[in-house]
């Protein structure tokens, strides 16, 4: 017994090895080991020689940059100017040239507070407050009629900050509601389940297409005479409810992943339902089902672009317009490179927010 | 306190719990079969019996986890009814300790501890913080105070779970089957502050197998086996001289 139990005490010395490889060595135990292997990287090798280069030539090395649309025509690389010569209606589309500034301003502050609030450590009431008064702020900069502003016809709205509007408002809009709807779908009241349900599979029964036609072209035939509403306002409401069916069913996922212990360990210290919702149960199967939110809200940020079809234009039909005119028209592939820039710079931003959020919330 | 013996001549203002033949199904399951039992202030009782005899059932109605069809329920008064204010109120004054411990795994142990006084009690954060250190302490574990319940042994972890009950200054604690999910060496540290809490004169209903938690606390033991309530005695009694065939036979495959 002291024998072994001295044996014990010794190994506790002992580090786990340690292994260094060099470059060589790495190459051949990760690329090259064994023969099927080998060809796989030698295959890949020579794709990858086919693609770059000449990629490379026509992107950056024969690329034109600021020129007029008819030295682009000349050239044989990629004709960047597309951009910078409209770079203008494309992020901001109708609206008022000379009045450019303030929908700029606008974006900048939201994207300001976003990136404000990615800290958990300034969420707060007065955070709360901040975020109302700045939406006001972007509210009046963009429709004027304040302030001395001109007032700028939501018709004229278009470009970037129309999809950051309908998509902004349409994540946390939707958020609350979907978990809403997803405790009233667990609800133990018939009434409030049933309404939940129907909700959630109606709306996943059908395409987004066609609540926005809905809710353009229906809508306005019930509403009484005289009574429109804004039809940004109604692509809104279309995004917003879809977006909530999803994220509802998301979230159930996650109120069923946790135990019945937590409920009724919540129940017996006495905590009423939406002490033990909001305490104990939100917040371990909010966190839980991340990954799958954020995917939700990614692909809600890129369904914006389907406004289109009533009418609207966001950033990916003011590009279009641009590729129509007849002096741009055929540079697309470097037009629609720019637009998917725009969207892979957000929906990334996304997703690093959410992979660190995750890892913060970890206990 | 071996020699302690109940006072059978109490008054019924010494009555904390009151059932009345108590009736529960699961489904077709006659989970609890006329169930009958009085609880005094101060009492300690353990339950024990085979698996599936409905102890663990028995006590969950106390505080309505589970919901009873026929007889009657009263709580330090209070009858337990479908009204939820009064399910409520009676939660707050019976502690639970389950055999999962069921810590919350987001919170440290000080919020775990101070969540209940700060939402239901609405006792000042910082007075339920006080609490809260004062029970950890009690329960040896003050030093764990900003870790996370994953953190901890499973002793530990129920150890928290008695002083999180414990914050809310419950009359009542209910402990179902408290120590069978620990591992042996740490079943004694959780005993050990059980018995500090009947040291204390706190009521206590434990549903438990450990013979010798139930020998050294316990007035009185029950017996119960499909959904009844079969032998009830003192320790002493209940050990030395069990009544009816089914509590000797279970006697004798839980003690060897």
């Amino acid at each position: 017994m002291t024998k072994s139990g001295k044996n014990h005490i010794q190994t506790e010395g002992l580090k786990a090895p340690v292994i260094r490889i060099g470059a060589v060595q790495w190459i051949k135990s990760n690329l090259f080991n064994g023969v099927f292997n080998s060809i796989l990287t030698l295959v890949t090798l020579f794709f990858l020689y086919k693609i770059i280069p000449p990629f490379a030539r026509w992107a950056f090395i024969d690329s034109l940059w600021f020129s007029s649309a008819e030295q682009c025509r000349a050239g044989a690389g990629a004709c960047w100017s597309i951009i910078p010569a409209n770079i203008r209606f494309i992020i901001f589309g109708f609206y008022p040239h000379e009045l450019h500034w303030r929908p700029f301003v606008a974006m900048i502050m939201l994207v300001g507070l976003l990136f404000y609030s990615k800290n958990r450590d300034h969420w707060s009431q007065s955070l709360g407050y901040i975020w109302i008064a700045g939406l006001l702020t972007m509210g009046i900069l963009m429709r004027g009629g304040l302030f001395g502003l001109t007032p700028v016809e939501s018709d004229q709205w278009g470009g970037l900050p129309l999809t950051l509007m309908l998509s902004f408002f349409g994540m946390f809009a939707a958020y609350p509601l979907g978990v809403l709807l997803a405790l009233g779908r667990r609800s133990k009241m018939p009434a409030v389940k049933t309404i939940c349900i129907l909700y959630i599979e109606l709306i996943r029964g059908v395409p987004l297409i066609s609540l926005l036609f809905m809710s353009a072209v229906l809508f306005p035939l019930f509403f009484p005479e005289g009574l429109t509403v804004n039809k940004i306002i109604r692509a809104q409401a279309a995004i917003i409810m879809f977006t909530a069916a999803y994220i509802a069913e998301v979230v159930r996922g996650g109120l069923q992943a946790i135990t019945r212990g937590q409920y009724e360990a919540a129940e017996s210290l006495g905590l009423n339902y939406v002490q033990k919702m909001r305490l104990i149960i939100l917040p371990q199967a909010l966190k839980i089902v991340i990954p799958p939110t954020v995917g939700i809200l990614i692909s809600a940020f890129k369904d914006t672009s389907l406004v289109v079809i009533i009418a609207l234009y966001d950033v990916l039909k003011t590009t279009r317009s641009v590729l129509a005119n007849p002096s741009w028209m055929g540079f697309s592939p470097e037009a629609y490179l720019f637009v998917a820039l725009i969207y892979f710079v957000c929906c990334f931003s996304m997703s690093n927010y959410s992979r660190r959020l995750e890892k913060e919330l970890h206990t | 306190m071996n020699g302690e013996t109940i006072n059978t001549s109490r008054s019924s203002e010494d009555k904390i719990i009151e059932i009345n033949s108590l009736h529960k199904w699961f489904g077709d399951l006659h989970v609890l079969n006329d169930i009958n039992l009085t609880v005094y202030r101060g009492e300690r009782i353990v339950i024990c019996g085979p698996s599936g005899s409905g102890k663990s059932t028995l006590i969950r109605c106390i505080n309505r986890l589970e919901e009873h069809q026929k007889g009657k329920i009263l709580v330090d008064g209070i009858e337990l009814t479908g009204n939820l204010k009064n399910i409520e109120k009676i939660r707050e004054e019976v502690g639970m300790v389950f055999q999962h411990f069921n810590l919350f795994p987001h919170l440290t142990i000080l919020e775990n501890l101070a969540l209940g006084p700060i939402w239901v009690r609405k006792v000042p954060k910082k007075e339920a913080e006080e609490t809260a250190m004062y029970y950890l302490e009690k329960v040896h574990i003050a030093e764990q105070a900003k870790k996370h319940p994953g953190q901890l042994s499973g002793g530990q972890q129920q150890r928290v779970a008695i002083a999180r009950s414990l914050c809310m200054k419950p009359k009542i604690m209910l402990f179902d089957e408290p120590t069978s999910a620990l591992d042996p060496e740490m079943v004694k540290e959780v005993l050990d502050v059980m018995i500090n809490l009947a040291e204390e004169g706190m009521t206590m209903i434990v549903v438990s197998h450990e013979m010798g938690f139930a020998k050294s606390v316990a007035h009185r033991v029950l017996f119960m086996d499909f959904g009844q309530i079969v032998e009830e005695n003192t320790p002493q009694a209940f050990f030395d001289h069990p009544q009816l065939d089914r509590t000797k036979l279970f006697l004798s495959q839980i003690l060897h």
